[in-house]
């Protein structure tokens, strides 16, 4: 199990005088040093980097690799995260020198088919959701949700109802939601849940009013209950003059099944690395592209593509946009590892992923709900929410279920949201039913240890590299650096 | 093509064992209206067609590479050692989520540290992030955590010469806050003293300068330094963190934020992204800074570890009250930079960011040798410089790519006269690609006063 063993910091295997890479010096034969950069714009001290052979970088990289669970190697259930396969055909599209090579300020000329893909990509997106229009700059679903109230707000201002400033966001929402409404300079209403976990209408009904911007929706909720009275909701909202804003983070459940814009959402965001399938990389890259209905196409950040002539181009005049929201043309590589996604399914394959993903959901549950409580009776999309009553009736916390759940093989799924001591469980369509199976028999299991021996799931995690961390400490003594 | 490992066979028989009769059991909360659209998308495509089409699309686009590209601007073409591909691609990393759950990530975790650690290193800060989406969006970050450290000062000074993209940006990301983001001018292409010295009142929350700046130039950061602090405002700057193998680090200058774009530490260029913004700072603002932080710590036995920390700060948490919404960042790109930094070592780092110096000088005094050339900013450079032409900047580059040559960024787009062009040399170019490239100016130059000759007859 040597490979399974923590590894020192890299500075601690630095040597002096020991090199990987090595560069040519230029071969110029004029202008020295001093001439090129004076000494008093130069560094005094030289980067504290450490020096190591490229077989030692490449082994400290590769075993600190084998300490994490992923997708490749583990089942990862995380609930609203959409932890599916990523297939590897379109890491190998992203990564054609044709793409990975290009400046983003090239000659629109001699980059014909990157924005051919990018104009395409849009339209399938547009397609796939009922919207009109996308931008593919924001680079995160944060980002996109962000960008999205920005073309809210400018569409409002134009019509002289800039002092529409509350966003209302139900309380089982992302924390991105109220965060990138903040952001956006908007206040934020919380609307409340009812029991069952759908929104409370009559209460959306009651906080809607002339100072409402807009609604933020996700849907289905973070339960993984599809909102049925999305059209009454949406009429409420309309009918109060704000906008319908659609967080996409739970997309997965709809492809081919529902479109966001059929169901009167004004303004969408997408986040491809759930829903399309490129990968989470350990906390990104992402992308969160934005779709609109036609009437908010002019605020759409800067710059939008342009077909003149037969050859497409980047327009910048557009004088009711929000502006820039990110440098170049957002996470172009990203981009192209989703829109490989969409060729390679077609409609079909959009529609039987969401089928297979809601199946799983459900057999799922039903192999669970005997020893864990289902927050949301009945059927659910692509993810549900459980509380282990039996185990927090004996003292133990969702903390140490997950803990314990990873002994087992499994990530744990998100926890204690969006209600109180729960375990949100998304297991994707790219997983087989043996795993659910496997998945399902060690949360039975813990369920036993719970009452047979408690303490070996208060003190998990048994079996991994490390024991369980103690993050109170890490925030009391901050070492953030070596 | 889908990647859905149940047969249809075994979906019908776990839709059974959930107690469905049928798939529209399960879907019956979605009105029967809304269900099913019917998609109009082109048909699905097995991996070998899909590869054929979009590497046909791959094939229309002409990177550099295929051409000798002098462009730059915020994006920079660097030589990536092999490992980096090899070791990013590891699924461990690649389709790991973020690590929220500290025992199963360690790996993701330790390489965090490792990347706060060697940014700290290379800025001369004390403390620094995981990572934000770009050079663009940490600058605004960046204001947003100025203008919190400093409440009751409403305005942010920016440096005309930062990157006109970044300037964009923190407007935008900006517009809903109460402050007013004023550029200050500079004068012949690098930061003017007395301009931000009559700039930088008691409104002042910071001041934002670039090094090197957009044009290229080498910026007496110090001095701004001391003019910001003296008007009591925080000083933000944004850099090149390539530069720093050989440039004064912000933490040498007392600067209290650093960020910048992270691309030329080992990332594609990708047309403009997945790139790496980053972001240090002085330690008394950490408590302020946004998105993720990794802290080590021990385990429930005394061994060391990492976990994530300082969550209070974040949008799960904190929802509306949190330092930035950002949650999805650049993780992946963030250990890109990680190895390459390991890679090249301090030496290494040091060889290239010299070999761009020398070799952009070098170009930089050979254009301006050229007759009807010239360089519109003199003084010291890094990597890039203008060139005044003698004719359209636009018209250089289109004679240029004829021959197979990106000349650089007509700057004209970005507001600035239509005969300068921003040309950037890193140390992708040998001394016979340069010399490839002053050949065609001189080419250029020689049809360009051959008619202002012409003219003069």
């Amino acid at each position: 199990m040597e490979l399974l063993e923590p590894q020192p910091l890299i500075f601690e295997k630095s040597r002096p005088g020991a090199r990987a890479a090595r560069f040519p010096a230029f071969a110029d034969g004029g202008a020295d040093l001093d001439a090129a950069v004076p000494a008093q714009f130069r560094r005094r001290e030289a980067a504290g980097l450490p020096e190591l052979s490229e077989i030692e970088v490449v082994r400290h990289f590769t075993r600190l690799s084998q300490l994490n669970f992923s997708v490749d190697t583990h089942f990862y259930p995380l609930g609203s995260c959409t932890m599916k396969y990523n297939p590897k055909v379109n890491d190998r599209m992203a990564a054609l020198p044709g793409f990975a090579a290009m400046h983003p300020y090239q000659p629109a000329a001699t980059a014909q088919g990157a924005l051919e893909l990018l104009d395409d990509l849009e339209h399938l997106l547009c397609e796939i959701c009922g919207m009109d229009r996308f931008s593919l700059q924001p680079a995160a679903g944060a980002h996109g949700e962000f960008t999205g109230l920005l073309v809210i707000r400018a569409h409002l201002k134009s019509k002289g109802e800039g002092h529409r400033n509350k966003v209302l966001v139900p309380d089982s929402a992302h924390g991105t939601n109220p965060s990138s409404a903040r952001q956006a300079g908007f206040d934020v209403v919380t609307v409340p849940s009812l029991p069952s976990g759908q929104v409370d209408v009559a209460a959306l009904e009651r906080l809607a009013g002339p100072d409402t911007a807009a609604l933020m929706l996700t849907n289905p909720n973070t339960l993984g209950v599809f909102e049925s009275r999305i059209g009454d909701m949406a009429a409420i909202i309309h009918r109060a003059g704000g906008l319908l804003y659609y967080d996409g983070a739970n997309m997965n459940a709809l492809l081919g099944l529902a479109r966001p814009g059929d169901m009167g959402f004004d303004v969408v965001h997408l986040n491809l690395h759930k829903s399309f399938s490129t990968p989470h990389g350990g906390g990104g890259p992402g992308a969160g592209p934005v779709g609109v209905k036609a009437f908010l196409d002019p605020y759409l950040p800067v710059p939008r593509l342009r077909r003149v002539e037969g050859a497409l181009a980047w327009d910048h005049d557009r004088p009711q946009s929000v502006g820039r929201v990110r440098s170049f043309a957002g996470n172009f590589g990203i981009l192209v590892r989703a829109y490989t996604y969409i060729r390679a399914h077609g409609a079909e394959g959009m529609e039987r992923n969401s089928r297979a993903a809601i199946i799983n959901a459900n057999y799922l549950k039903a192999k669970v709900r005997a020893r864990y409580r289902e927050a949301a009776p009945g059927p659910c999309m692509h993810e549900f929410v459980v509380v282990p009553d039996e185990a927090i009736a004996r003292g133990i916390k969702v903390a140490d279920i997950a803990k314990r759940l990873l002994d087992f093989g499994f990530h744990s799924p998100t926890l204690s949201w969006p209600i109180r001591n729960c375990l949100m469980i998304e297991p994707t369509e790219t997983e087989s039913r043996e795993t659910l199976d496997r998945f399902a028999d060690a949360l039975t299991r813990i369920a036993d240890e719970a009452a047979s021996d408690p303490e070996k799931v208060r003190s998990a995690p048994h079996r991994l590299p490390v024991r369980r961390m103690d993050e109170v400490a890490a925030a009391r003594n901050l070492d953030l650096r070596a | 093509m889908d990647y859905v490992p149940n047969t249809d066979a075994e979906l019908e028989a776990m839709l059974r064992e959930a107690g469905a009769a049928s798939y529209d059991d399960l879907i019956a909360a979605v009105p029967e209206g809304l269900r099913r659209p019917g998609l109009q998308l082109p048909p699905p495509l097995s991996e070998l067609e899909l590869s054929r089409e979009i590497a046909a699309l791959a094939h229309r686009n002409t990177p550099p590479g295929q051409a000798l590209s002098f462009l730059g601007a915020g994006a920079y073409e660097h030589f990536i050692p092999s490992a980096i591909d090899h070791l990013a691609s590891r699924g461990e990393f690649y389709t790991a989520y973020t690590p929220y759950q500290a025992e199963a990530s360690q790996g993701t975790l330790q390489v965090i540290y490792e990347f706060q650690t060697l940014m700290c290193a290379l800025t001369g800060m004390e403390v620094s992030n995981a990572s934000l989406y770009d050079g663009a969006t940490a600058v605004a970050e960046a204001a947003s955590l100025a203008l919190s450290a400093r409440p009751g000062r409403r305005a942010l000074l920016v440096a005309d010469t930062v990157h006109p993209e970044y300037l964009q940006v923190l407007r935008t990301q900006l517009s809903g806050w109460d402050c007013e983001i004023r550029t200050f001018p500079s004068a012949s292409g690098a930061l003017d003293p007395e301009a931000l010295a009559r700039a930088a009142d008691g409104s002042a929350a910071a001041v934002i300068c670039q090094n090197p700046n957009f044009l290229g130039r080498i910026e007496d950061m110090a001095r701004a330094r001391e003019i910001t602090h003296a008007a009591g405002a925080l000083f933000i700057a944004a850099v090149n963190p390539l530069s720093l193998g050989l440039l004064m680090a912000p933490g040498e200058y007392g600067a209290d934020i650093a960020v910048g774009e992270g691309q030329p530490l080992g990332i594609p260029l990708s047309f403009g992204g997945p790139y790496l913004g980053f972001m240090t700072a002085r330690k008394d603002l950490v408590h302020k800074m946004p998105g993720r932080l990794v802290g080590r710590t021990l385990d429930s036995c005394g061994a060391p570890g990492f976990c994530l920390t300082l969550q209070a700060r974040e949008q799960h948490i904190r929802r509306e009250k949190a330092t930035s919404n950002i949650c999805t960042n650049q993780g992946l790109m963030a250990l890109r930079a990680c190895i390459y930094l390991c890679l090249l070592g301090r030496q290494g780092l040091r060889e290239v960011a010299e070999y761009c110096a020398r070799a952009a000088r070098f170009a930089a005094d050979s254009i301006a040798q050229l007759p009807g050339f010239s360089l519109a900013h003199p003084g010291p450079i890094f990597n890039e410089f203008v060139v005044a032409c003698p004719v359209a900047a636009e018209r250089v580059c289109a004679e240029l790519e004829d021959q197979g040559i990106y000349a650089g960024l007509p700057l004209h787009g970005c507001g600035g006269p239509p005969h300068h062009l921003l040309v950037c040399v890193t140390e992708t170019k040998s001394r016979p690609d340069i010399d490839r490239y002053l050949k065609a100016l001189a080419g250029v130059s020689h049809r360009a006063m051959g008619r202002q000759v012409g003219i003069d007859k």
